[in-house]
């Protein structure tokens, strides 16, 4: 029967409590070097309405920028205890929240290096594939130079930047399609 | 220029973003189309969770309570792959489901079906170095839904994949053979008629434990590999 992917389906609205058992939206536990940061992301429908049976991964490179994965060889320190993934469900505010640390810059493949990101995977009731975004950071100066953000209209590049807030944490809207629909990635 | 790790999915495999039969899509789906990125440290790692310790009731959905489930008991297993059929060994794999009565485990489930106080109805397996993994469970029921008029969900377990990288990842459904819900479930109908028969465990005689249950396999495809490593690439 191996003759083609296993096509995706949506996660449905029942997930919470088997899935979200193993969550982890703390990912850096005390001794992991590092900048602190909180993330609050926000989903919203089409029409603006907010999703709260949703769930939201995120993964990310370590403050040194390093990816805690075999495929990144480079002689970066890794942090024993710093994974990079976290994963939560959107609450009644169709908010979730991750408690982690500022990623460092990873490279492009071309050469140069990509601003500091963290990548989210969105999934949700009505959501039949998985949707793949990045979170950036506003007012990072390596934002002018990413290579990444330049494949994207300029117009648009707005919607993958998060704001920090009064209290300090980064905040990102996530639009699933409407006005202000969030940038999408396939690779 | 680099070449991507892993494959782009040829088209007709994964249903469309939008399925306006299917309810929920056409205010959670995008409008405009994906950016294409070439594939960076940031896609090509992922998640491994190798640090997980999974206890030994995780993959016995059968002996995680005070006692067994009500239900046919059946026992689900198969293999991770790639497409070039390659094991993906230590993989990951989490299931949920709900009880042989159709109702889950969950707060906003009302589906007016009995709970079943020894069914929580999630498990977790580590597939081993051939990618096989295996699973026990009940066979979950078929249950109404909202979408339109007498809509019932064909019997299913959900699966959730990470692979070997942030672009592997994959969350499905799993369905059984010759239920006659299929013809009629918008979810299931989503996907490219060619593939949906890849969404569907098949009877698996061999497997059954005489006695005690009855089997289903699943074999579960991931993305492959591009024929060249990026690492035999200069310049």
């Amino acid at each position: 029967m191996a003759d083609g992917l296993t096509p995706s389906q949506t996660i449905g609205p029942f997930y919470w409590g088997t899935l979200v058992s193993s969550c982890r939206a703390d990912l850096a536990p005390a001794g992991v070097a590092g900048e602190r940061i909180e993330l609050a992301l926000t989903l919203h429908d089409a029409e603006g309405v907010l999703i709260s049976d949703g769930l939201l991964e995120i993964w990310q490179a370590n403050s040194h920028g390093r990816y805690n994965h075999p495929e990144d060889r480079r002689n970066l320190p890794l942090d024993p205890g710093f994974e990079g993934f976290g994963r939560a469900s959107t609450d009644a505010t169709g908010t979730a929240r991750f408690a982690t640390v500022r990623p460092g810059p990873v490279p492009w493949p071309q050469g140069g290096m990509q601003a500091p990101h963290i990548n989210i995977s969105v999934f949700a009731r009505g959501v039949l594939n998985r949707l793949a975004t990045r979170l950036y950071f506003d007012g990072d100066p390596a934002l002018a130079g990413d290579p990444v953000l330049k494949l994207v209209d300029p117009a648009r590049r707005s919607t993958l930047l998060a704001k920090r807030d009064a209290e300090g944490v980064w905040r990102l809207p996530i639009h699933i399609g409407g006005a202000h629909e969030t940038v999408f990635f396939d690779s | 220029m680099a070449q991507d790790l892993y494959r782009r999915p040829a088209p007709g495999q994964h249903p469309p973003h939008r399925v306006d039969a299917y309810k929920s899509t056409p205010n959670r789906s995008p409008r405009k189309p994906a950016v294409v990125l070439p594939q960076t440290l940031s896609e090509i790692t992922g998640p491994l969770l190798r640090g997980e310790r999974l206890g030994a009731e995780e993959n016995d959905l059968t002996r995680q309570r005070m006692g067994p489930p009500l239900g046919e008991r059946i026992v689900v297993h198969g293999r991770v792959l790639d497409e070039d059929g390659k094991p993906v060994p230590d993989a990951l794999v989490e299931i949920w489901q709900c009880n042989a009565a159709g109702r889950y485990h969950h707060p906003g489930d009302q589906h007016y079906a009995p709970l079943d106080p020894n069914f929580h109805g999630g498990g977790r397996a580590r597939a081993d170095s051939d990618g096989a993994y295996q699973f026990v469970t009940i066979k979950p029921g078929a249950y109404p839904w909202k979408n339109h008029h007498n809509a019932w969900r064909p019997a299913h377990i959900h699966f959730s994949l990470f692979g070997p990288a942030f672009a592997t990842r994959l969350i499905t459904q799993m369905y059984f053979p010759n239920d006659p819900l299929l013809a009629i479930d918008p979810i299931y109908n989503s996907v490219p008629e060619a593939a949906r028969p890849r969404l569907q465990a098949a009877f698996d005689l061999g497997a059954t434990r005489p006695e005690w249950a009855l089997a289903y396999r699943f074999d579960i495809v991931l993305r492959g590999r591009n024929a060249t490593p990026m690492e035999d690439e200069h310049g």
